[in-house]
């Protein structure tokens, strides 16, 4: 049955019928979110990390990581690795294919997040760790990432909805995402608005609950501590 | 007595300024010395080259007859490793102007996390010494206070307290009231006369507060563009100072 929304005629019915393909793409969607947010967050400290080291090594692996996933495409990058890749004998499913690109490349913004998270802790508490005598593992460890995180904390969140917006085209190399069974629907009704609007209203629900989330956390790291952003104090 | 630091001959500059130029001293185990002089004559940096915060350009720092800066391998004197740091800086604690508590943790988190960490003691060790010196500052109870939710003063009080919980064999006390309001002063001043007359420990104090250094200090250093111009007995200098820049800088505070 025709629904009327100003004006226009869309044909809602026909694309709901599919619920249960869209549901599949929408759990799909979810899982190489969270998987690909798990990788890009470890990375992000790894290569933030190391982008302070005392070792000038270290720091210069860091920034060609860096600067090679930042200053490529995505879409590139995971054709890269689902298509080239298996010409030199290395494979990989599609999900995983997903995973590791999407992952690496939020993972290089994310170290920029953690380092800047990182530098904005004060000079001053370096000094007071010493001066206990933390080693550095420790002084990093319980000092001064303890302190960073709440400052990554909103930015992070940014990035995960940049990350979930960017799932969308792990479709191109197969994977039954939410993007993906728009698709198929569109092939199947031969109705084009309807199934994008639909899934775009759900993306939208998504990224909402993970907004939510994000605020969550940020208000239990920040219970009854004095967070210390840069300018302040 | 044993001589627990000595400078000999110790130079330090900052780009052009040099805030410490040939410096002599020595500081007997368990004395109290307070240093006095203007703003930039070099008083913070001897406490900040003490706590290992600052390296030296030339000369020799000893402490309880080790170098600190330097360490002797095959009768051959060479820089100090960081592993050499951290076993000397092991006997030395230090109290600073910005207090510089942990503001993710509480008061008594903040006494007790270095003496886990770095003292291996255990939770209940770490405890009972962190209840005994909120105790001793007049502060138990708050100890489940975050650092921001504590006044200045009572912030340097805990302050104290973690540097006194690791047992150190020297405190320094960098202008531990110079970053507190004028009513807050008197509050820290008296744990540290107490700390003064009751430990021990070597003490030095870079202070402003001419009245505290004559009660705590055994001695008192009057420093002027990186050099000892004076030092005596808190007697001696304050109410009879030999040295002209002496006497027109005590007259500043009388």
């Amino acid at each position: 049955m025709p629904c009327i929304i100003t004006g226009q005629i869309f044909f809602m019915k026909e694309v709901i019928a599919f619920y249960p393909i869209l549901i599949d793409g929408t759990i799909t969607t979810i899982i190489l979110t969270v998987l690909s947010a798990i990788l890009a967050l470890a990375i992000s400290f790894v290569v933030g990390l190391s982008r302070i080291s005392k070792f000038k090594i270290v720091r210069v692996l860091a920034i060609i990581y860096l600067e090679f996933f930042r200053g490529s495409s995505a879409l590139v990058q995971m054709f890269f690795i689902y298509f080239v890749l298996p010409m030199w004998g290395i494979y990989f499913d599609a999900l995983t294919a997903g995973v590791i690109a999407i992952g690496c490349n939020l993972g290089a913004y994310g170290s920029e997040v953690v380092r800047g998270g990182v530098l904005a802790v004060g000079k001053e508490q370096h000094e007071a760790s010493l001066a206990l005598n933390y080693s550095p593992y420790k002084r990093y460890r319980h000092v001064i990432i303890p302190q960073a995180i709440p400052v990554m904390i909103p930015t992070f969140g940014n990035l995960l909805i940049e990350l979930l917006k960017l799932t969308a085209v792990a479709s191109l190399i197969t994977i039954s995402d939410l993007t993906f069974m728009a698709h198929i629907i569109r092939v199947q009704t031969a109705l084009t608005l309807e199934p994008f609007l639909v899934i775009l209203v759900i993306y939208f629900i998504i990224a909402s609950i993970l907004v939510k989330i994000v605020d969550i956390i940020a208000k239990k790291f920040s219970r009854g501590r004095n967070i210390m952003i840069a300018g302040e104090n | 007595m044993n001589n627990i630091i000595t400078f000999d001959k110790v130079s330090k500059s900052f780009g052009e300024l040099k805030v410490l130029d040939q410096l002599n001293l020595e500081v007997k185990d368990g004395e109290k010395l307070a240093l006095i002089g203007p703003s930039g004559s070099g008083k913070t940096t001897i406490l900040r080259i003490l706590m290992t915060l600052e390296t030296i350009d030339s000369g020799f720092v000893s402490v309880n007859n080790e170098y600190l800066w330097h360490e002797k391998i095959n009768d051959k004197v060479l820089p100090a490793t960081d592993k050499h740091l951290q076993k000397m800086r092991d006997q030395i604690g230090m109290v600073f102007q910005q207090f510089n508590l942990f503001p993710h943790l509480t008061a008594i988190e903040n006494v007790k996390q270095p003496q886990i960490l770095v003292k291996k003691k255990n939770e209940s060790e770490a405890k009972e010494k962190a209840e005994d010196l909120f105790n001793m500052i007049g502060l138990s109870d708050k100890i489940d206070h975050y650092p921001h939710q504590l006044s200045g003063g009572q912030q340097q009080r805990v302050a104290i307290a973690r540097a006194l919980a690791m047992d150190p064999k020297i405190m320094l006390f960098d202008e531990v009231t110079s970053a507190l309001d004028p009513e807050l002063v008197d509050e820290v001043l008296a744990v540290l006369r107490k700390l003064a007359a009751d430990s021990d420990t070597t003490m030095l104090t870079v202070t402003h507060e001419m009245n505290f250094a004559q009660d705590f200090a055994d001695r008192v250093l009057f420093f002027d563009a990186g050099q000892i111009v004076e030092s005596g007995s808190p007697k001696e200098l304050f109410s009879n100072p030999r040295e002209e820049r002496t006497k027109s800088f005590l007259r500043k505070f009388i």
